[in-house]
């Protein structure tokens, strides 16, 4: 079976000073359609990088990713992103800011229509009676909620997040986990969630892809072998706990990997 | 309480900082040619009244208009120099150098080249001096935008024109009327200093100048009230507009 997202044998490096540094090498990754892919990584790996190639907002340096089969070589609107940082516009309030992407994606569509489809997404995350604030006046959590919005109003068929939740508390973020889940459910899209929490890893994803450390390729895939209607205290199931620790494991691995190689040289 | 923090505590200091001015004349027993004293200023005013109308407006207009050319170039400028790193680089240093140069010295140097274009001078005098603070805010409110607000729109294949009407323009407001008020007082500044320094001058800097040159003392006062004034004006009116386009980035009290 062929994925919708298909990142096939990419190696890519940054120029810096000291000659290019290699960020990621030979990384293949398959995500089925309407399937949710988590991506897991010690710091540094070039998990952020990936999401730029994916957007098509850097070309790699050998191999290439395909959407839908189609090479993606320039930025395409089938695409939504979001990241750490809400980055909302502060000078529209949070109705205005979801509705961005259709105002660039759809220029035709008419101000009634646009804010039906944002209305209907502020709803479904709990927003609805905040449309006519501005990003200062919410908090944190409010904000990614909003950002999330954004990211899927033009019904993109790829959804790219990159640590999205990172910056909250823990239990602004498995709220956000549930909402995800639950307009997952609604609409469905193709994710590829970047992460550095294995828990949500397990818990939003249908497979979790493991980097291994700088420069980056896939190390380790799991699938996530819990049912697709899941509620947070699954993660205290037995399978679940396996599976943290099969991941942890793998983090080790990968983190160590450079020691490890070295001590087998030695 | 509000009206009582608006209005009456800063009138109440007005009215004790004029006193305080009144009663150092009036114990030191100065004369009106050593410091004119508050009580000595409505009769300058009224007795040179049309004057200052005539005269104020010379002053506004071609403050208003450098300050004006100030906004178009120091825009353009900063565009320049905040999307073009080697614009940046090349254009920076010149800038900082015309900038550290004492304006008072180019009043010659321009009456030498437009000699007689009175209005022409000021204007551009005013111009010279304030576009400096606009094109540096400018310049930095677009190069330091966060590469996440370009992907979020480039992502979405949005053009590089796009990009700076919806995002970069609107993100520069907050720092660029920051830059426009220190402009206006320094438009401001370049105006009065090419009226008083001009021979024949025209605008409250030549009033003042023919206050000193004729021992009116109070003149020379008064003037320098309808300056404040004026600044004063000027400044608020550069708040008005900035609460009306860039009011967001003013933070809610409650929030």
């Amino acid at each position: 079976m062929t994925g919708l997202i298909e990142i096939e044998g990419v190696t890519h490096a940054y120029p810096t000073a000291a000659g290019p540094l290699p960020v990621l090498e030979n990384l293949q990754i398959s995500v089925p359609e309407n399937e949710f892919a988590a991506v897991v990584g010690p710091s540094g790996c070039g998990k952020s990088t990936l999401t730029r190639l994916v957007a098509g907002l850097l070309l790699p340096d050998e191999g290439g990713v395909r959407l839908h089969g189609e090479w993606v070589r320039s930025p395409r609107s089938t695409v939504g992103m979001a990241f750490q940082n809400p980055v909302l516009l502060e000078w529209r309030t949070i109705l205005d800011n979801v509705i961005l992407p259709l105002e660039i994606v759809a220029p035709r569509m008419g101000r009634r229509e646009r804010v039906d489809r944002a209305m209907q997404l502020l709803e479904m995350v709990g927003l609805k009676g905040f449309e006519a604030k501005r990003p200062s006046e919410l908090s944190g959590g409010m904000r990614q909620r909003a950002s999330l919005c954004r990211a899927i109003v033009h019904k993109p068929e790829v959804l790219i997040l990159d640590e999205p939740f990172g910056a909250l508390d823990a239990f602004t973020r498995e709220d956000l986990w549930q909402t995800l889940r639950n307009l997952r459910q609604e609409e469905p899209f193709t994710t590829l969630l970047i992460t550095h929490d294995l828990r949500e890893s397990v818990f939003l994803g249908d497979q979790v892809f493991v980097l291994s450390g700088r420069p980056a390729h896939t190390q380790y895939v799991l699938d996530v072998d819990l049912p697709d209607d899941r509620d947070i205290e699954i993660l205290y199931d037995t399978r679940s706990v396996e599976m943290l620790a099969i991941l942890r494991e793998q983090i080790r691995i990968a983190q160590g990997r450079s020691t490890a190689e070295q001590a087998v040289n030695s | 309480m509000n009206w009582k923090h608006k209005i009456l505590i800063p009138v109440t200091a007005l009215a004790l900082f004029t006193l305080g001015w009144e009663a150092l004349v009036w114990v030191n027993q100065w004369p009106a040619y050593k410091m004119a004293a508050p009580s000595d200023l409505p009769a300058a005013f009224v007795e040179h009244f049309d004057l200052f109308v005539q005269m104020s407006w010379q002053t506004l207009w071609r403050t208003v208009a450098g300050l004006a050319l100030s906004v178009l170039a120091g825009t353009l400028l900063g565009m320049i120099m905040g999307f073009s790193r080697i614009a940046r680089e090349a254009l920076y240093p010149l800038l900082v150098g015309f900038n550290a140069i004492p304006k008072a010295t180019l009043v010659p140097v321009i009456a030498l080249i437009f000699i007689g274009q009175h209005d022409f001078n000021t204007v551009l005098m005013a111009f010279l001096i304030s576009f400096f603070p606009i094109a540096v805010s400018v310049s930095i409110g677009l190069s330091t935008l966060e590469p996440e607000y370009r992907d979020i729109l480039r992502s979405l294949g949005a053009s590089r024109v796009t990009l700076f009407t919806k995002i970069a323009l609107p993100k520069t407001l907050p720092e660029f009327f920051g830059a426009l008020k220190v402009a206006a007082t320094l438009a401001f500044i370049g105006t009065n200093l090419v009226e008083i320094v001009s021979p024949h001058g025209r605008g409250l800097g030549a009033l003042f100048r023919s206050g000193e040159t004729n021992g009116d003392y109070p003149l020379m006062f008064a003037v320098l009230i309808a300056l404040a004034v004026m600044g004063i004006l000027i400044y608020y009116a550069v708040i008005l507009l900035e609460r009306i386009f860039a009011g967001w980035a003013e933070r809610s009290e409650t929030g």
